[in-house]
């Protein structure tokens, strides 16, 4: 009895053992070095394009710009939308299988890239010195260039220009300065709406910051400046229109995004980005808005930026695929037709002329990128933002001194 | 034993060995899933509690070294982020168990008491449409509840109707509780609970008590979970005889006495199954966070199983994220060992026990002379009576 239970046990045991080398397969065949010439370039295989889409008009832009290449280079490719791409990418990684191309967000760079998953294929871009350099910066990890802007966004003023000529204002009126705004806020307030609007996050507050000369990270993102004077004093000019009852966050309006508030007449001015051109042309085409510059804090003009980039996965079994495909979806051509389908702006300074000239109404987006601040991307970064974020909602009864203390030892524990 | 057996029955030693091994080749098929799908998978997970596994490639790697206690040291001990976020975490989910299990297991009682009785038309109708939240998808109810309890959605429309100003429910930070003392002016906690705390979290925020958002997730979760322990209360108040319940109506008892001391005792072992169920998946609430709040606002719907999914996959702290979820499976042994000791049948005491001997032995009495005489349901009713009144 006791022999036969143990080899059934050895059995099972090896089964197990077998199975689990299985699973263990593959996964580190290649390392993370990117120098030119060591790429793989198993052209057999289809490449696979993992995008997280804003909708229809943007899947669509993507797949044709994705089928051209594939005619062109008479190879195969296919976009896939995610309905999670943290999921599916970090899924992607740890099966060694992940897809060849994909969107990569900055604030989840750092931890894809520490772990070795992606690609450093920036020295293979001919055209990299032609993007801003702080979008450059924002998708480098350890000095190196891990993916290249596939867009870029900026915040600025949105008007609902009905409600500014019945409040009786005018464009001379635009706010200039911190109180310009207060006051044109508490003018724009009436029974049926707030002044301004904008969501409980870093990634809108952060505006105020910048102007005032702060913001959580230093310009090269390696020292955390979170409770700085000039941090405290953006956030403390946040509070004081929250608690003067003309500003209210979004949520609190019962609104998903500034947009929403705008476009559903709840508020009369939000802080929001150019998607909002795409949003509103679906979601609320009635509405008459006008976009104008963010105004002047205490340091000057502030506002922040955000970009998405292309990644290339390590364990993609065609690199060289990858990174020509990669170059043709950042092509002058393409970018421009993406921007068209689905409203991005483009990081480059060569494109820059021509989508201010195809777009003036949006234009005051393209200047911010002048002043713009960026969002932390130090690996664990996603966390701290968005422990401030939740800190944020409370910031019409606490000081903002102490969630800026918080924020910064948590900045401080994951900058070295 | 086998040893002699063998030397002495050649024959039988072989036949043996032919039913042991169709035997394990019987348990084959279900071995070789339960290893595939459950051994594997949660030994893996427990090597990356203790690795420092970055989520690329094989945890099993050479790439991959033993770190110790570390992970379960970031989210347990160490002053941080991820500490604070772990306590956060638990502080929301057992202030969810705490009110969702016992709600939903007293409700689903009742409506299995109110379905089981025969003089309700309709009962089937009732039956499905009590258990329907239980069959729909948590995804499509998660959004339908977002939708009712939104600032100007259906909930508040009717509390408007009778003029209360209902909460923006799934964007409201504020604990019940301190909503309540804040009521009767206390807005501050005292220095006691304020500056001392467990797992990065002063007292004062562990008793802020379940958010206005993590209430309204109870009721859906209520709402929803309900119906299937409905169903098992109805199979058990079906198992239980009617004699009981006659005798005791006979006693002249009302309906909610016979409901407490009649039938509640009599559907223990449901009970039992219902509450260790409940707590088991109240520790492991994901979908309702995962679609609905993730984790908002203010971190107040933040909940270990959707922490440690957020820690894995968002940011790549493979082995915080396990450690979480093991430490999460610690919770609810040791709370179902809990519950399972305060609900043990309790030993009677020696006076009870001689009390019952004697009533059973009276009934026996009474029943042998009520079938000589023929009467036995007069005398069946006297015996009753008279325990009654010892009672």
């Amino acid at each position: 009895m006791m022999r036969g239970r143990t080899a059934m046990a050895t059995a099972i045991t090896a089964v197990a053992a077998m199975v689990l080398t299985a699973c263990g397969g593959g996964g580190f065949s290649s390392e993370d070095s990117a120098s030119a010439g060591s790429l793989t370039s198993d052209s057999s295989k289809e490449l696979n394009v993992l995008i997280a889409s804003s909708g229809d008009p943007e899947t669509t832009a993507v797949k044709a710009a994705v089928a051209a290449w594939a005619k062109k280079n008479n190879r195969k490719a296919t976009v896939s939308v995610a309905s999670d791409i943290n999921q599916q990418l970090s899924q992607g990684f740890a099966s060694g299988s992940p897809a060849d191309v994909f969107y990569l967000a900055p604030e989840q760079l750092a931890g894809y890239a520490a772990n070795g998953s992606l690609l450093a294929y920036g020295d293979q871009i001919s055209n990299k010195d032609d993007y801003y350099q702080s979008l450059l910066q924002s998708l480098s990890y350890d000095g190196k260039l891990y993916a290249i802007p596939k867009d870029v966004s900026t915040l600025q003023l949105v008007i609902n220009t009905d409600m500014w000529s019945a409040a009786g204002l005018s464009a001379s009126d635009y706010p200039k300065t911190w109180s310009d705004l207060e006051s044109v806020t508490a003018k724009l307030t009436s029974a049926g709406h707030v002044g301004l609007s904008f969501s409980p996050e870093y990634a809108r507050v952060g505006a105020f910051m910048a102007q005032a000369g702060g913001g959580l990270v230093n310009k090269d993102g390696n020292k955390a400046t979170a409770n700085s004077a000039a941090s405290v004093k953006g956030l403390t000019e946040v509070k004081k229109l929250l608690t003067s009852g003309s500003a209210a966050y979004a949520s609190d309006l019962g609104a998903g995004w500034g947009g929403e508030a705008l476009g559903t007449g709840k508020a009369a001015m939000t802080i929001e980005g150019n998607w909002i051109s795409g949003s509103f042309s679906a979601d609320y085409p009635d509405l008459k808005y006008k976009v104008i510059d963010l105004p002047e804090g205490p340091a000057g003009k502030g506002t922040m930026q955000f970009t998405n980039g292309w990644g290339i996965a390590a364990d993609s079994a065609d690199q060289q695929g990858a990174v020509s495909l990669v170059n043709y979806l950042a092509s002058n051509d393409v970018v421009m037709g993406f921007a068209k389908a689905f409203g991005i702006m483009p990081g480059n300074k060569t494109l820059a002329t021509q989508w201010k000239d195809d777009y003036p109404a949006l234009s005051p987006f393209m200047d911010g990128l002048k002043y713009a601040i960026g969002v932390p991307t130090a690996k664990g970064a996603s966390t701290v933002v968005s422990d401030f974020n939740s800190q944020l909602a409370q910031l019409k009864t606490t000081e903002p001194k102490t969630i800026l203390d918080k924020t910064q030892t948590n900045l401080e524990a994951i900058i070295k | 034993m086998d040893v002699t057996g063998t030397q002495s029955h050649g024959a039988t030693r072989i036949k043996h060995g032919n039913e042991r091994l169709s035997g394990w080749l019987f348990c084959m098929p279900m071995l070789v899933i339960l290893g595939v799908f459950l051994v594997i998978p949660i030994t893996m997970a427990l090597w990356v509690s203790f690795s420092d596994w970055s989520g690329r490639g094989s945890p099993f790697s050479s790439h991959v070294n033993f770190a110790g206690f570390s992970n379960y040291a970031a989210v347990l001990t160490k002053p941080g982020l991820a500490q604070s976020d772990f306590g956060t975490a638990i502080r929301n989910n057992a202030w969810y168990t705490l009110l969702v299990v016992p709600l939903q297991t007293l409700l689903s009682l009742l409506l299995a008491v109110m379905l089981n009785r025969r003089i309700l038309k309709a009962r089937g109708f009732f039956r499905t449409a009590f258990y329907f939240p239980s069959v729909t998808s948590s995804v499509a109810i998660t959004v339908l509840w977002m939708f009712l309890f939104g600032a100007s959605g259906s909930i508040n429309a009717m509390l408007s109707w009778v003029g209360i100003n209902g909460p923006n429910w799934f964007n409201d930070p504020r604990g019940l509780i301190q909503i309540l003392l804040g009521s009767i002016g206390i807005s501050k906690g005292p220095s006691v609970l304020t500056q001392h705390g467990l797992l990065g979290l002063s007292w004062w925020e562990w008793l802020a008590g379940p958010s206005v958002a993590m209430f309204a997730i109870m009721l859906m979760v209520i709402f929803t979970t309900s119906g299937t322990f409905m169903l098992m209360f109805i199979a058990a108040l079906q198992s239980i005889g009617e004699g009981t319940e006659e005798a005791a109506i006979m006693d002249g008892t009302n309906a909610w006495q016979r409901l407490w001391h009649i039938t509640v005792p009599q559907l223990k072992p449901t009970i039992f199954t219902v509450v260790t169920l409940g707590i088991i998946g109240t520790w492991q609430v994901f979908d309702q966070i995962y679609t609905g709040t993730k984790g908002g606002p203010s971190k107040t719907t933040l909940t270990p199983a959707y922490l440690s999914y957020s820690a894995a996959f968002d940011n790549q702290e493979w082995g915080q994220g396990a450690a979480i979820s093991f430490v999460l499976f610690v919770i609810i042994i040791v709370m179902t060992w809990i519950q399972r000791q305060l609900m043990k049948d309790r030993k009677m005491s020696r006076r009870k026990t001689a009390y019952y001997a004697a009533m059973k032995a009276e009934t026996l009495a009474s029943a042998q002379s009520a079938s000589g005489l023929g009467t036995g349901q007069g005398s069946a009713r006297s015996t009753s009576t008279g325990d009654a009144e010892h009672v």
